[in-house]
């Protein structure tokens, strides 16, 4: 991606650790390019949703959206096979898509519903799976990084070679306990996939006005954690980074960062009208970097799909999206009793 | 039956649960090679290997953190806080993940962990190495809170809380680690060898948590007490002949409202002690619920006996704890009353 005004020029080109990770961009094939594009525009979509439903009043509360991130979780994601785990912070809608958790589970449980993921316990920060190996959804920053090293510790302690993709943001990055996390997970070999979504802001803080060090790839060289600058905003550039990182977890090596960076569209949460920001910074990232348009532009390119075929997608994701949200809807509220349960067996 | 100490039932409690189970690891701030700075997990290294113990960067946050990851993972972590007094950097991970995983994954992740600490005064440790810090934890729902205050207890509910679904937090009272002792600093000490909880059933047994026991049985007063102060409490009994019903809460939370109210509703009398100070202390809980519970059997006021509002004093220490002379003074008043 071209370079960015946020950081030095110096601290964007230079990697922590020249190892051929995401030193170039391996092309996808047809199938690869369109379930990219399929599941990109699956969380775009479902997130646009969300954000009506919030201005309409069905979902109360803190909603994050992670429109213009979509390529870190996707690219990810399809690195990963059956037993990894995904655990990530708060913005979180995106990560519970991919791992194939049901549109409509959670947008009703953004609208807190009976059937929502978590009986409308948990809302738009607080979402699990134990089917799908999706660990949560954690409202505290940071919070989730030394779970996701546990997460790593107990496969290692097994013998088997499932990873933990561990998610955080910028802003975690500068929390005392993502470097007690990054100690243990070196110095005990855990097969943990630090990912730190560097989309420039915590919140309203831009990573210039909080991050002395605002190259997050270099965050682990004091414990020997190799760690890449990645462009978050090539799918395709995603995924290469994520099978060497992958394979570099489930060969035994230890711990791996990969910054992703990438950009949010929107502001932090629905009540952020985003002003330490221009609009025209926004618009340049969406017209010269958008995951979505960047995939689409190489299928028409490629001719792996003509305009018709991609419209076809779009309107298959905004039915299921739409079912999502007709259900999230019209799905009851729980039952007063379901406040007492499931505090302790 | 063998005689050990509180650190020995300790020990071979979670000898016992990583024997059963391998799922169950043990790991800390010098817990592994060094076997714990009291010693509580000497030789399981050797036993088990450095893979089910071993030591961990002084991260009492990465530490929690982790074995919370664990947790939710399958295992059954049992780590160790060196000092309750550690516990603050982790207190965000037991509060907002620990107690709370279960609930909002809508029972889908658990957190069947225990976090060890010692916890209390009475060995000159000053304000860093003495607190009693309970009401921080029983004030969170989705936490189990144990304070045992002999080896059999300690042996049977530390096993018990491995193998309990949610998070248990285990507070060993540190000054009860060699021996019983009974607030008369003054006095010799005498060893676990020479007490009847000494004695510690072989092999695999549980005390299961959320039940009170009856130490001393009575007519006239009800002592709500746990940890060390049952001990103390024992001694007020004794030092001042009133025949007090002395109940070992065992498990803060879920507390044993039965044996609590039984008691009072006998004895129309309630002293309630502990070493944490005195304001939004547990204590006050007990109180609350005596008042809603047994009002109409009370025929005089209830009492607290606790530490002062202060930090814990160094020097000063026998003036801040709740010795046997202040719990017999409380109890003197509360007959008079």
């Amino acid at each position: 991606m071209a370079p960015r005004k946020t950081a030095t020029a110096a601290s964007r080109k230079k990697p922590a650790e020249k190892s051929g990770l995401n030193g170039g961009i391996t092309d996808f094939d047809k199938a690869a390019e369109i379930k990219a594009y399929s599941e990109m525009l699956m969380i775009r979509r479902f997130e646009e949703k969300a954000g009506q439903l919030y201005g309409m009043g069905f979902i109360g509360g803190f909603c994050h959206l992670y429109i213009g991130q979509e390529a870190v979780v996707v690219g990810m994601q399809m690195a990963l096979k059956d037993g990894d785990q995904v655990i990530t912070g708060y913005r979180d809608h995106g990560h519970m898509l991919v791992c194939g958790m049901e549109p409509r589970g959670v947008m009703a449980e953004l609208t807190g519903r009976r059937d929502g993921y978590s009986r409308g316990k948990g809302g738009s920060m607080h979402m699990f799976s134990k089917e799908k190996d999706f660990y949560g959804g954690h409202g505290i920053v940071g919070g989730q990084v030394s779970l996701g090293t546990g997460l790593g510790f107990a496969n290692r302690y097994r013998g088997n070679d499932n990873v933990s993709l561990t998610y955080f943001g910028d802003g975690a990055a500068n929390q005392g306990q993502v470097y007690e996390s990054f100690n243990m997970a070196a110095l005990w070999k855990l097969p943990v996939v630090y990912i730190i979504e560097n989309n420039r802001y915590a919140m309203g803080t831009s990573t210039e006005r909080s991050t002395a060090q605002s190259n997050f790839s270099l965050r682990g060289a004091s414990f020997g954690i190799p760690g890449h600058q990645v462009d978050g905003m090539d799918v395709r550039a995603v995924h290469a980074a994520a099978i060497e990182a992958v394979a570099h977890c489930r060969a035994g090596k230890g711990p791996i960062i990969l910054e992703m960076l990438t950009y949010r569209y929107r502001g932090h949460s629905m009540s952020d009208p985003a002003k330490y920001r221009t609009k025209d910074e926004v618009q340049k990232m969406r017209s010269e970097h958008d995951p979505i348009e960047q995939v689409k532009a190489r299928i028409l390119k490629l001719k792996h799909a003509g305009e018709d075929d991609l419209k076809a997608i779009d309107k298959q994701v905004r039915e299921v999206v739409a079912d999502a949200a007709d259900f999230a809807q019209n799905n009851p509220e729980p039952d007063a009793s379901e406040l007492y349960t499931d505090i302790l067996l | 039956m063998t005689r050990m100490t509180m650190i020995q039932a300790i020990r071979d409690g979670m000898d016992v649960a990583m024997g059963r189970d391998d799922s169950v690891v043990v790991y800390g701030e010098d817990v592994g090679y060094f076997g714990g700075v009291f010693r509580a997990t000497q030789g399981l290294q050797e036993k088990y290997g450095r893979n089910r113990c071993f030591d961990a960067p002084i991260s009492e946050s990465g530490i929690v953190g982790t074995a919370i990851g664990m947790a939710a993972n399958g295992m059954r972590p049992c780590v160790e806080i060196q000092f309750a007094d550690y516990m603050y950097p982790a207190y965000d991970q037991i509060t907002q993940e620990a107690a709370r995983i279960r609930y909002r994954s809508n029972a889908d992740f658990t957190c069947p962990m225990v976090i060890r600490m010692p916890t209390g005064g009475g060995i000159f440790g000053g304000q860093t190495h003495s607190q009693s810090p309970e009401a921080l934890f029983t004030h969170v729902a989705g936490l189990k809170v144990v304070v045992p205050c002999n080896p059999y207890d300690a042996k049977g509910l530390l096993i018990a809380a491995i193998e309990d679904p949610d998070p248990v937090i285990f507070l060993e009272p540190k000054r009860l680690y060699n021996g019983p002792f009974d607030g008369h600093y003054e006095r010799p000490v005498t060893g676990w060898g020479k007490h009847s909880d000494g004695e510690v059933p072989e092999g695999h047994f549980t005390v299961p948590l959320g039940q009170a026991k009856v130490k001393r049985e009575g007519r006239d007063v009800t002592v709500l007490a746990y940890g060390t102060m049952v001990h103390v409490a024992l001694a007020a009994a004794e030092d001042t002949g009133i025949d007090a019903e002395v109940i070992d809460l065992r498990t803060l939370l879920p507390y044993d409202l039965d044996a609590i109210t039984a008691s009072v509703c006998k004895t129309g009398r309630c002293v309630i002690v502990h070493e944490a100070t005195l304001t939004s202390g547990f204590g006050a809980e007990l109180a609350a619920l005596v008042a809603e519970h047994c009002f109409y059997h009370l025929e005089a006021p209830i009492r607290r006996v606790a530490g002062w509002d202060t930090p814990y004093p160094h020097a000063q220490e026998w003036d801040y704890f709740p010795g046997p002379a202040r719990v017999g003074a409380a109890l003197t008043q509360t007959m008079e009353a």
